[in-house]
């Protein structure tokens, strides 16, 4: 059995708060430079340019990539023979995230009731997924999520009958429904299979990858690399205003699924997919 | 070559932009999101005065990040248009002649700033630490208590913009995709 410290997490997540917020993961940050290079609009290239410059701003002056420094989701693999003194894990990772969201001048984004909206002031709740697993380990992943992005994701409750030609027409449906509100280049996180709910977790985890990742299943690989080329070719290019540069990546996750349906979720990731892992 | 502007600027100036032209704004904005746009309208309901002058009025939609120590302003990147356009065209109505934001607009926008005079400009989403650089001095004005979400003047240098809807209705989203889909 191993024991970890509420402290010890708190002192954790507050600082992946901060350095999510301020430091692009290389993966993303390649694959924007390299789209650049590849951009054949004009104002796209000078649009994943100023991206690139951006996040080098933010890198330097220890300063937010993007104002909107997001709900703060987590994704947490806990062990089972790890004991977690001094308090609840949940608390100590709001408590991670209150400390972070203050000290690093992150802004505050979460409301307490939906319909009637008041700030909670400290960005808390945050949204955590548990998942129980052997060992020793906590694993603890914050993937900082923005409105904008958001708010232009999509679940389909789809029919087995419509089959891959079905997904990947919703997909493009979804992205250029999506077009210039989620701050393009997106990696477009897409979950199918599992129920109503578990579509939509596998769509925020394929959002986690590294970007220069492929699904295991060589099937689902090649699927990936269809739909970025397809998404692509729909010429909405960086922050669509026309441009071939409209996805830096294609993630997609499955799970197996009733025999009556076939759950779609796509949930977009804008250029600032942020996240930081690590391990206790 | 980039255009510089003044801002704010008249509904001639506004007219004479077009759609695809690249411009560095200098002089002053106000940033306003949905609750501020809600407020103002609610506000000028009830008879009481308006917060900011309105004619030639460049309003930014975004929600700045708090500033650190020695920073002006935090990271200040636009949010999403779609939400103020439901308040827009009273706006324009009243003398609004620049909006700058992210994201599609919706056909009675469009209308309005044909009717008016207004041009629709878009700064890059996501690129909120650049931004801040261009921005040199911050003040709230109004409606403090909404936060991020209050009404701030900003003087901006070097504020780098596209001409995304111009006054005639000619729209980037649609030309752009147009000339690069496959
Ligand atoms: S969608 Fe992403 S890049 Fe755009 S404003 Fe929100 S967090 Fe920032």
């Amino acid at each position: 059995m191993k024991i970890v410290h509420f402290s010890e997490i708190v002192k954790a997540v507050k600082t992946m708060c901060i350095e999510a917020n301020y430091y692009l993961p290389e993966d993303i940050y390649d694959a924007l430079k390299q789209s650049e290079r590849l951009e054949e609009s004009p104002i796209g290239k000078d649009i994943l340019k100023d991206i690139c410059i951006n996040a080098d701003i933010a890198k330097e002056d220890h300063i937010p990539i993007c104002q909107d420094t997001g709900t703060a989701v987590f994704f947490v693999k806990l062990g089972q023979e790890v004991y977690i003194e001094g308090g609840l894990l949940e608390e100590a990772i709001n408590e991670g995230v209150r400390q972070g969201y203050e000290e690093g001048h992150l802004r505050k984004s979460i409301v307490e009731n939906p319909l009637y909206r008041k700030n909670t002031g400290d960005n808390t709740p945050a949204i955590i997924h548990y998942e129980i697993i052997a060992g020793e380990n906590l694993e603890i992943l914050i993937a900082p999520k923005g409105g904008g992005s958001e708010n232009m994701s999509k679940v389909y409750m789809l029919t087995p009958s419509q089959g891959i030609e079905g997904v990947k027409k919703a997909v493009l449906e979804a992205v250029s429904f999506a077009g210039p509100n989620a701050c393009l280049p997106v990696v477009v996180g897409i979950g199918i299979g599992g129920n109503f709910e578990k579509c939509a977790l596998l769509a925020k985890k394929a959002l986690t990858r590294d970007i220069e990742s492929s699904n295991e299943d060589m099937r689902m690989a090649q699927l990936e690399k269809e739909l970025l080329k397809e998404i692509n070719n729909l010429g909405i290019g960086p922050q669509g205003l026309g441009g071939t540069t409209t996805a830096l990546a294609v993630h997609i996750e499955t799970y197996p699924c009733h025999i009556a349906s076939m759950p779609l979720a796509i949930n977009m990731g804008c250029h600032v997919n942020r996240h930081k892992q690590v391990r206790l | 070559m980039d255009k510089i502007i003044n801002v704010p600027i008249n509904k001639e100036e506004a007219r004479s932009l077009v759609a695809g032209e690249k411009l560095l704004l200098n002089g002053v904005i106000y940033t306003a999101r949905d609750a501020a746009h809600k407020r103002m309208i609610e506000d000028y309901k009830e008879g009481k005065p308006l917060p900011v002058e309105m004619s030639n009025l460049a309003i930014y939609y975004a929600g700045p990040a708090p500033a650190k120590p020695g920073q002006v302003i935090g990271s200040c990147g636009p949010t999403t248009s779609g939400r103020m356009d439901l308040y827009a065209p009273q706006l324009m109505e009243w003398g609004q002649t620049m909006m700058i934001g992210k994201g599609l607009r919706n056909k009675a926008v469009i209308d309005a700033m044909k009717e008016y005079g207004a041009v629709y400009v878009t700064a890059i989403g996501g690129a909120g630490a650049l931004l801040s650089k261009c921005v040199t001095e911050m003040s709230c004005i109004a409606y403090e208590d909404l936060g991020a979400e209050a009404i701030y003047k900003l003087t901006v240098k070097d504020f780098p913009v596209i001409v995304t809807i111009d006054s005639q209705g000619n729209n980037l989203y649609d030309t752009g995709k147009k000339e690069y889909s496959k």
